[in-house]
């Protein structure tokens, strides 16, 4: 045993216990998330719908693009064709299956592209104000003067049909909305306290940028974009809906629903079921946008 | 009040300006050459030398935007490919009617909308706030064209109460406002109320909830008045900033009425910009859009004026 002299406090007793790692910000959005029910409903129907269309080739029980003339438009629950069958004989059930990979990937990718695209432009003009960011805002402002679906489809409309036109035209159509969000949200943080700390403690604009403004910027641009992806199935859709989208026979929900405009009098239900699968799919990424914004806590 | 209403309409011209460049320019990021609709597949040099030079398509570009905005500002759209009738007057005829069932649905999309988002606001955190909510939810995810179909299933094929489509017996030409006529305008417009009715019930909500939280009101109750004249002065609040939604979203129908037109076979500018779009129509694409998109940017102007009349905080801004 050690003497305990005068000045010589035990070790033990200094001792800081060890830190404990406080739980982090991710968690506690995930802890937040968790508790939402109707979140986490609404994501795993997304999830689902993303491994429906991944695994497409194993779940569908035909081949969405075999046609039948005998067998044109049947009702819900024919044997054989569990969600009936459309205007030229295919297996809507499977049609509806395959569809999901087209109609998911022409909704999203817009979305990622402008989420991409458009945060680095806001983000730039935000941080550097001035005359680059009067420039960059007022061009926003013009696309700001078309609605969305007339934006769409005056692009899509002159680029003329075909997939690639379709992503683009939406790509463009979200970019400056993108664009607005990530200006507004970087110029708040670049007037905060500890951004001024850290240009007068020396760090330059690429280290403010890398370390300060992206960590609080990107949750609220990425939950805005989340929220775009709603309104961009329903525009992607719209646009095959018109014939600007994918070319028959591919399944797509959108151009599925155009086809089976004219069987309404016939199969009015079965000609219904393409936009229950858009309607399904947008509800459920908006719900899961509502609760990964409430969960980020991000305002607005 | 004058300086806010200068400022606005300066702020204005610039966006308008863009917005123009933007519609001339659509003509050529479209691939191809403009003419080859209109030309025969075996045209001479000559004869397309000729066309180019009728359309202006042979001068440089910076001439071509300063002739073609300088027509347009007296009202001269350009000459329609297909038609070969002028372009602003087919597009005038076909906003007349997309206007028609466009302020139908947001005076339907109001009335509803603000019902919902003030009985959601009042009782908040009840049933009726939750139902409320998702109504809203459900009327911004719905794919509208889709809903379109559905109505005419149960409306028109099943029910039988009203008609499919068009513009009624005597078409968009021989419009009479009688029940034949305006039965036509029903389903188009009730579809198209959907996106207005979920986005201001969102918005009333809010307000209302803002509205209730801040300080007047237990002043106000605290004075003896009863719940009616509460309600009153949180109308007085909200309404302004309702307004203002609203009419921005008349803005967004004219514009997004394209897909529902479709459905509905309703003589709009939908039913204009899907005929222009499909026959290669540039100038009419380019004349129909340019109208629809000066409507919007001249109806943000108006809103943000009456916003301003209405409420004195805003034109301190």
């Amino acid at each position: 045993m050690t003497a305990v002299t005068g000045l010589d406090v035990p070790k033990t007793a200094v001792a800081v216990p060890p830190l404990l790692k406080s739980p982090g910000y991710w968690s506690g959005v995930w802890r937040r998330f968790k508790r939402d029910k109707v979140a986490v409903a609404a994501g795993i129907v997304v999830l689902l719908i993303v491994l429906m269309a991944i695994f497409a080739d194993y779940l569908a029980p035909a081949d969405p693009t075999r046609s039948s003339m005998l067998r044109r438009l049947r009702p819900i629950g024919t044997p054989g064709y569990p969600l009936g069958a459309d205007e030229l004989g295919r297996d809507m059930l499977s049609r509806l299956i395959y569809g999901a990979r087209l109609s998911l990937f022409m909704g999203v990718a817009p979305v990622f592209i402008a989420f991409v695209f458009g945060s680095v432009i806001g983000i730039a003009a935000g941080f550097f104000g001035g005359r680059f960011n009067t420039v960059v805002m007022r061009t926003v402002d013009v696309f700001y003067a078309f609605p969305s679906v007339l934006l769409a489809i005056a692009l899509s409309g002159a680029l003329g049909a075909g997939i690639f036109n379709s992503i683009l035209s939406l790509t463009i159509v979200f970019i400056p909305q993108i664009a607005r969000i990530a200006e507004s949200v970087t110029t708040q943080v670049r007037s905060a306290d500890y951004v001024e700390a850290a240009r007068a403690s020396g760090a330059g604009s690429g280290t403010i940028i890398k370390v300060h403004v992206l960590g609080n910027v990107l949750g609220p641009i990425f939950v805005y974009a989340t929220s775009l992806i709603s309104v961009s199935m329903i525009l992607a859709s719209g646009l095959s809906f018109l014939g600007l989208g994918t070319k028959p026979p591919t399944p797509e929900w959108g151009l599925m629903l155009n086809t089976l405009r004219t069987a309404i009098y016939v199969q009015p239900w079965v000609a219904a079921l393409p936009g229950v699968a858009i309607f399904i799919t947008s509800i459920s990424f908006n719900l899961l946008s509502d609760g990964l914004r409430s969960a980020m806590d991000v305002k607005g | 009040m004058l300086s806010y209403l200068a400022r606005r309409i300066v702020y204005m011209l610039p966006v308008a300006l863009g917005v123009s460049l933007f519609c001339f320019l659509l003509v050529h990021i479209a691939p191809g050459d403009p003419l080859t609709s209109v030309l025969p597949p075996d045209a001479s040099q000559a004869m397309q030398d000729e066309l180019r030079k009728i359309y202006g398509f042979d001068r440089p570009l910076p001439v071509q935007f300063g002739l073609w905005l300088w027509n347009a500002l007296q009202g001269n759209l350009g000459t329609s490919i297909a038609s070969g009738r002028p372009v602003a007057g087919e597009v005038w005829r076909a906003v007349g009617n997309t206007l028609m069932i466009a302020s139908l649905a947001t005076v339907i999309g109001f009335l509803f909308g603000s019902f919902f988002g003030f009985v959601a606001g009042y009782f908040r955190g009840s049933l009726l706030d939750k139902f409320a909510s998702m109504l809203a939810v459900l009327g911004v995810s719905v794919p509208h064209y889709w809903l379109g179909m559905v109505m005419v299933i149960v409306f028109s094929v099943q029910l039988g109460w009203l008609p499919p489509g068009g513009a009624g017996p005597g078409g968009s030409a021989a419009w009479k406002w009688d029940w034949e006529h305006v039965s036509h305008m029903l389903l188009p417009a009730i579809t198209m109320s959907v996106i207005p009715m979920g986005i201001i019930a969102r918005t009333v909500r809010a307000l209302v909830a803002d509205i209730l939280n801040q300080e007047f009101v237990p002043a106000l109750r605290a004075k003896g008045l009863m719940d009616f004249g509460v309600f009153r002065h949180v109308v007085k609040n909200a309404a302004p900033t309702a307004l203002a939604v609203m009419g921005l979203q008349l803005g967004y129908l004219l514009g997004g009425s394209i897909l529902i037109e479709t459905v509905f076979s309703w003589p709009g500018t939908g039913f204009l910009l899907g005929n222009a779009i499909f026959q290669r129509d540039l100038p009419l694409l380019q004349g129909t859009i340019l109208v629809l998109a000066m409507f919007f940017v001249g109806l943000n102007v108006i809103v943000d004026i009456l916003q301003g009349v209405l409420d004195p905080r805003v034109r301190r801004r």
